[in-house]
């Protein structure tokens, strides 16, 4: 027990010693939780939008005005003819263009029908869906507002139809950094468990002073725990300071006990340790161990869900996500900060966890033994 | 000249002699990019909901057929109270909630009106619209169904032209993102490695003593990662032709040169790092936190910068990645020439040649 402390106070002195390691462990991710949440936002707004206007009529003008006002889209320029608008759709200067045709007005009300055009560029699928959305949506609503204007209809008495109503459940203000804060802090708590544990061990055997610590009485699982403790305490730290910044300053809700948040965090880092722990007894050099260790830390964090739904993966790749252990803790952060998810939700994501954490660890012991 | 080819050729042989690094480098853009590929999307496929039908009468369960029918959703369970509905959520599982009154069928026929209730866990808000955009619209087209199109007087049709990607084809944005992410950490990361692992092995001094200049001595640790850094991008590019069909209307000429230039900018900024640390783990938490976010965040790759806060985006501007992701864009989709892309093309040589700069006068002071 005594040399477990011993060895814990050399890591961690080794560790403060490093003055331009402390900042990258206790700065960089608090400033780039603070400053990615706002960037971690699939919300459409401020698209710049190009109109034709070749009808120049109080309806157009009006179905202009209903677009810029929504603050989904701005105009960028109010071009002369269709040529010129498509030159900037080209070059990035806008987003969609909208063609409103020439008698627009008096076809509207002569023919009963009259057609907009709406161009969107679509390199980006997704923000083209939305914005493509949000247009024709605002189009509707002007339409029908037109409609009422002009032939004094009452929706009511419209034909039958369903009323369809909606509610947002736990974040009705959609909030998206309520959502995506604590996904980021499971990043970065992830970044610092895997990669800091993983090459803190390969380095000694890349100086050659593992040689010289395994003639020294210490025993290899002292070691072990010596190495890893460090960073799992760190790694806690971590997720305790940045939530409490993300309570300062974006109000995160706190639904549910933040005790399973911890509890499950410190299963976690179990294994994200253990695998730093099992890399490095593949790896001899700290950039191999550490090629290895992003390699299967940028597949776990893209395929966790964080940034794109786990729900609109092909069902294979949903398979994946059982064996990533990075998407089993984006969820369960999610579920009790936000939804107040408790013991009978969260046990049984904690039990795949533990079970991670003793074969992850169990084949990087067996392995450690076999290779030093 | 000449001991420099030697040099250089010792760190290729560096280089090849580390198999298993040389299998990492090779192999993981290959997986990443067919796994991130096919994976990641932003379509919604088969979410699971739960119903709450009161009505239970063939309105309500053809409603559901429809909502289930269009592949978007699965019902995983029927719930039989409201009070079970707050339990589903908290599990997980479901993502959205269809809550039909009793007397759905009646109300419609007879009070030409039934309401529908459409719940979604807004947890995440971004699905949680997403979701009830989709049923609103399969609501929608059921109702048309039983009563037939309705033509209304006064109707602005709005018609949709979807240009370089009608398809909506996310992988169309995935590729040149990942892309980037892989070259701009790949290339950082492995250059600020080597030279730190010199200094750190303190190999770097024997280098120095040697007739070499510090000048020829970076370049020629750099220059096989170049060579690496490009043989990667080649590979990302013909899988994202032949695997996911991207087009390369513009010339492949210019963009095998812009990724030239990206790999140069990204091994610039390694050599940048390393110039400021003296231990490789600094060297890669600095790249690894340093460039790893705010790459996959600010590039524009997974979100769209124009909805980002001004700052956010005037700071979006140092990021490298963005550019790359801009140029690899216009020339693939848009078919653009050199002209289009100049400005994105002269940020990034603006940005390799400022890394260099600096890299090399905190480089000398480092070591006389």
């Amino acid at each position: 027990m005594r040399t477990i402390f011993f060895i814990l106070q050399k890591e961690f002195l080794q560790v403060f010693r490093n003055r331009s390691m402390l900042p990258i462990i206790f700065v960089v991710p608090v400033v780039q939780l603070l400053v990615l949440a706002f960037a971690a936002n699939y919300e459409i707004k401020n698209l710049s939008i190009d109109v034709v206007d070749y009808d120049g009529s109080t309806w157009s003008r009006q179905l202009r005005d209903k677009l810029l006002s929504s603050g989904y889209f701005s105009l960028h320029r109010q071009a002369y003819n269709y040529k010129e608008a498509f030159d900037d759709l080209e070059a990035n200067r806008a987003d969609l263009i909208l063609t409103i045709p020439r008698h627009f007005e008096r076809d509207l009300v002569r023919e009963n029908e009259v057609k907009v055009q709406l161009l969107v560029n679509a390199i980006n699928g997704s923000k083209a869906g939305l914005a493509y959305g949000y247009a024709a949506n605002i189009i509707g609503r002007f339409n029908r507002q037109v409609r009422l204007d002009w032939l004094a209809l009452d929706e009511d008495d419209g034909p039958q139809h369903f009323d369809i109503s909606y509610r947002y459940w736990y974040n009705p203000t959609l909030n998206y950094k309520f959502f995506m804060v604590p996904g980021i802090l499971v990043v970065l708590v992830t970044l610092i468990g895997a990669f800091l544990s993983g090459m803190n061990i390969v380095k000694e055997k890349e100086m050659g002073t593992i040689e010289q610590l395994n003639v020294t009485p210490i025993r290899k699982h002292h070691f072990i725990i010596g190495k890893l403790l460090p960073f799992w305490i760190i790694a806690l730290f971590e997720l305790a300071f940045g939530l409490l910044v993300g309570k300062l300053v974006f109000g995160l809700p706190f639904e549910g006990n933040i005790a399973w948040v911890f509890l499950f965090a410190a299963v976690y880092l179990l294994v994200m340790l253990g695998l730093g722990l099992l890399i490095s007894t593949f790896t001899d050099t700290q950039q191999q161990s550490m090629f290895i260790t992003w390699f299967f830390l940028i597949i776990f964090i893209l395929m966790s869900g964080l940034f794109t739904p786990v729900e609109s993966m092909p069902l294979w790749a949903q398979k994946l996500t059982l064996v990533n252990p990075v998407a089993y803790f984006v969820k369960v952060i999610r579920m009790v900060m936000q939804k107040g998810s408790g013991w009978e939700d969260i046990s049984i994501y904690l039990g795949i966890m533990l079970l991670f954490a003793a074969i992850v660890n169990s084949v990087a012991v067996w392995n450690y033994r076999k290779t030093v | 000249m000449r001991e420099f080819f030697v040099f250089v050729r010792k760190e290729c042989y560096h280089i090849f002699r580390d198999r298993r690094t040389l299998l990492i480098l090779f192999g993981m853009p290959v997986v990443l990019i067919v796994l991130f590929g096919f994976a990641i999307t932003n379509e919604i496929r088969n979410v699971k909901i739960a119903v709450l039908d009161e009505s239970r009468d063939t309105y309500s369960r053809r409603l559901v057929d429809r909502i289930t029918a269009s592949g978007y959703f699965a019902v995983s369970t029927y719930l039989s109270s409201e009070a079970a509905i707050e339990r589903e959520f908290r599990r997980g599982e479901v993502k959205m909630v269809v809550v039909i009154p009793a007397r759905f069928g009646h109300d419609f026929n007879h009070g030409r009106k039934a309401p529908v209730q459409l719940l979604t866990d807004a947890s995440d808000p971004n699905t949680g619209t997403t979701l009830i955009n989709y049923a609103n619209a399969i609501i929608l087209a059921y109702q048309e169904e039983i009563t037939g199109k309705v033509k209304l007087p006064l109707t602005i049709a709005p018609e949709v032209r979807m240009i370089y990607n009608p398809s909506l084809k996310s992988v169309f944005l995935f590729v040149p993102g990942v892309m980037t992410l892989i070259l701009m950490l790949v290339s950082a990361m492995m250059t600020s490695i080597t030279i730190t692992r010199e200094k750190e092995l303190g190999t770097m001094e024997i280098l120095l003593v040697s007739p070499l200049r510090p000048l020829t001595i970076i370049a020629g640790k750099v220059i096989p990662y170049i060579a690496l850094s490009f043989i990667i991008a080649l590979s990302i590019l013909a899988m994202g032709f032949w695997i996911f069909g991207m087009p390369v209307k513009g010339s492949l000429v210019l963009l095998l040169l812009e990724c030239l230039l990206f790999c140069l900018a990204a091994l610039s900024l390694g050599i940048l790092i390393s110039s400021v640390t003296s231990s490789q783990q600094t060297a890669m938490m600095i790249s690894m936190m340093g460039l790893l976010l705010p790459t996959i965040l600010l590039s524009g790759f997974v979100f769209p910068l124009e909805s980002m806060p001004k700052p956010l985006q005037l700071f979006a501007n140092i990021v490298p990645a963005k550019w790359f992701i801009i140029i690899l864009k216009d020339i693939m989709l848009k078919g653009a020439g050199l002209r289009q892309v100049l400005v994105p093309t002269a940020i990034l040589g603006g940005m390799t040649l400022f890394f260099l700069l600096i890299s090399v006068r905190k480089f000398k002071t480092r070591l006389s």
